[in-house]
């Protein structure tokens, strides 16, 4: 039942090639937009300013990207959801679907940002940790308040407004990390963060799988 | 709530301003005589938790079981715990304009205590944006008991993991250092149970005013 879950997310997402082609075009000019204010002063791009560019613009591609899991659904369907599957396998098959795409598109993201920007990086392994981590832990608290935010009216202004309070703690451990990486301390520094990230991961997902059946009910 | 209690409440309170204003306190280095914030400022926070941890409580039981009144217990807690944290975060800025030269410091605590409100905030946002009453209720209390979970790494990890300014943290001495001797407990302990009742008091009321006005709802649809 959970692969097939998988499958047909899968499958949707391929017959809608227009929703992942969207979101990475989306990805690609914002990344490009930092890149045309910068175009004349690349050397002011300090560290910082690029960290700080490029986890806003990946904040936002993924709340975008996963918005759609929930709010994009028609509405019938969902009933035919309820009567073959457990509620908590959905939630599940949603979270390790999503975080596939965020890993995907935050990879892409810091692709483009070190093409058309530049690369402040110095500890690529930690970095690209930290990058999965964080991904991991945006898809497993959206993916929640996506289903939430579907039931209301205004869902999209809603999605935002209920989302950042909550990746906002992710988003604090990540930034540290990247500056870390940045200046290339020693991986040691980061183990306690990268350690705070995946028990926020844990906790988070914890919390969707116990609480999605109540939402999924009405 | 009982009577009691409202009694016990008021009786701690006087004695917090009259002993936090007039007993007498450490003498400390930049702090100085705003150590008496401790008073005031601290169990606002201390107030904020209890009143977030039952509204999450009755979040949980309204998830178990529905029912109209969980529901308003649930939202006149947080609501009423959103005060004091609001409470909280003003005190502070007053207190870190004299110690700290400015009212917004941007330090860690303060950050993760504006945040923690926000998503409070975000709490009523949702309320606001739901018609049928019933999925009101269901969904937020969903989010109540999500964003509790969130809000636990923010205001009790990660502060403790940056550096700060804040007093008990950052290797700044904290509370229990300031007290060599003991003598601030005297105030501070019935500080923070009389806050906390204060806090239960507010919000027994508003939950009685929710639930008449329900009653007169109802009767006069009758």
């Amino acid at each position: 039942m959970f692969k097939t879950l998988l499958i047909k997310e899968l499958t949707l997402e391929l017959r809608r090639k227009s929703v992942i082609s969207g979101l990475l075009l989306y990805l690609f000019s914002t990344a490009f937009i930092c890149y045309l204010t910068f175009s004349l002063r690349q050397n002011q791009i300090t560290p910082l300013v690029w960290s700080a560019l490029f986890w806003i613009t990946i904040l936002f591609t993924v709340i975008n990207t996963v918005a759609k899991s929930f709010i994009g659904e028609k509405k019938g369907r969902d009933i035919y959801y309820y009567s073959i599957a457990a509620p908590e396998l959905i939630i599940i098959s949603k979270i390790i679907y999503n975080s596939f795409l965020t890993l995907l598109l935050s990879f892409t993201g810091f692709v483009l940002f070190i093409l058309l920007l530049k690369n402040p990086i110095a500890d690529f392994t930690l970095f690209a940790l930290t990058l999965a981590l964080g991904a991991i832990g945006f898809a497993s608290s959206l993916t929640l308040l996506s289903g939430i935010a579907a039931k209301a009216n205004n869902s999209h202004i809603l999605m935002a407004v209920l989302s950042f309070p909550i990746v906002i703690s992710v988003l604090m451990i990540t930034v540290k990390v990247t500056k870390n990486c940045i200046d290339g301390l020693d991986r040691s520094v980061s183990t306690n963060d990268l350690l705070t990230l995946l028990a926020i991961n844990c906790l988070v997902t914890a919390a969707s799988y116990l609480l999605f059946p109540y939402i999924w009910r009405s | 709530m009982k009577t009691w209690l409202k009694g016990v409440s008021i009786v701690l309170l006087g004695y917090t301003i009259v002993g936090g204003l007039l007993m007498d306190v450490p003498r400390l280095n930049i702090v100085n005589e705003t150590v008496r914030a401790l008073y005031f400022h601290v169990p606002m926070w201390f107030g904020m938790v209890a009143l977030f941890l039952v509204s999450t409580i009755y979040s949980i039981q309204y998830l178990r079981k529905p029912s109209f009144e969980k529901d308003t217990r649930a939202v006149e807690y947080a609501n009423t715990g959103l005060l004091l944290g609001l409470l909280g975060i003003f005190t502070g800025m007053i207190w870190a304009n004299y110690t700290w030269g400015s009212p917004w410091h941007g330090d860690p605590k303060q950050n993760g205590a504006a945040i923690s409100l926000l998503v409070y905030l975000a709490y009523f946002v949702l309320r606001g944006s739901v018609e049928n009453e019933d999925q009101r209720a269901r969904l937020s209390a969903v989010y109540n008991i999500f964003a509790f979970a969130a809000m636990i790494p923010l205001i009790f990890i990660i502060p403790r993991m940056t550096s700060s300014m804040h007093p008990g943290s950052g290797g700044n001495p904290g509370f229990n250092m300031y007290d060599l001797d003991s003598k601030m407990r005297m105030v501070f302990y019935p500080a923070v149970i009389g806050w906390i009742l204060l806090g239960v008091w507010i919000a027994t009321l508003r939950i009685r005013i929710r639930i008449i006005n329900e009653k007169l709802l109802n009767l006069e649809n009758e």
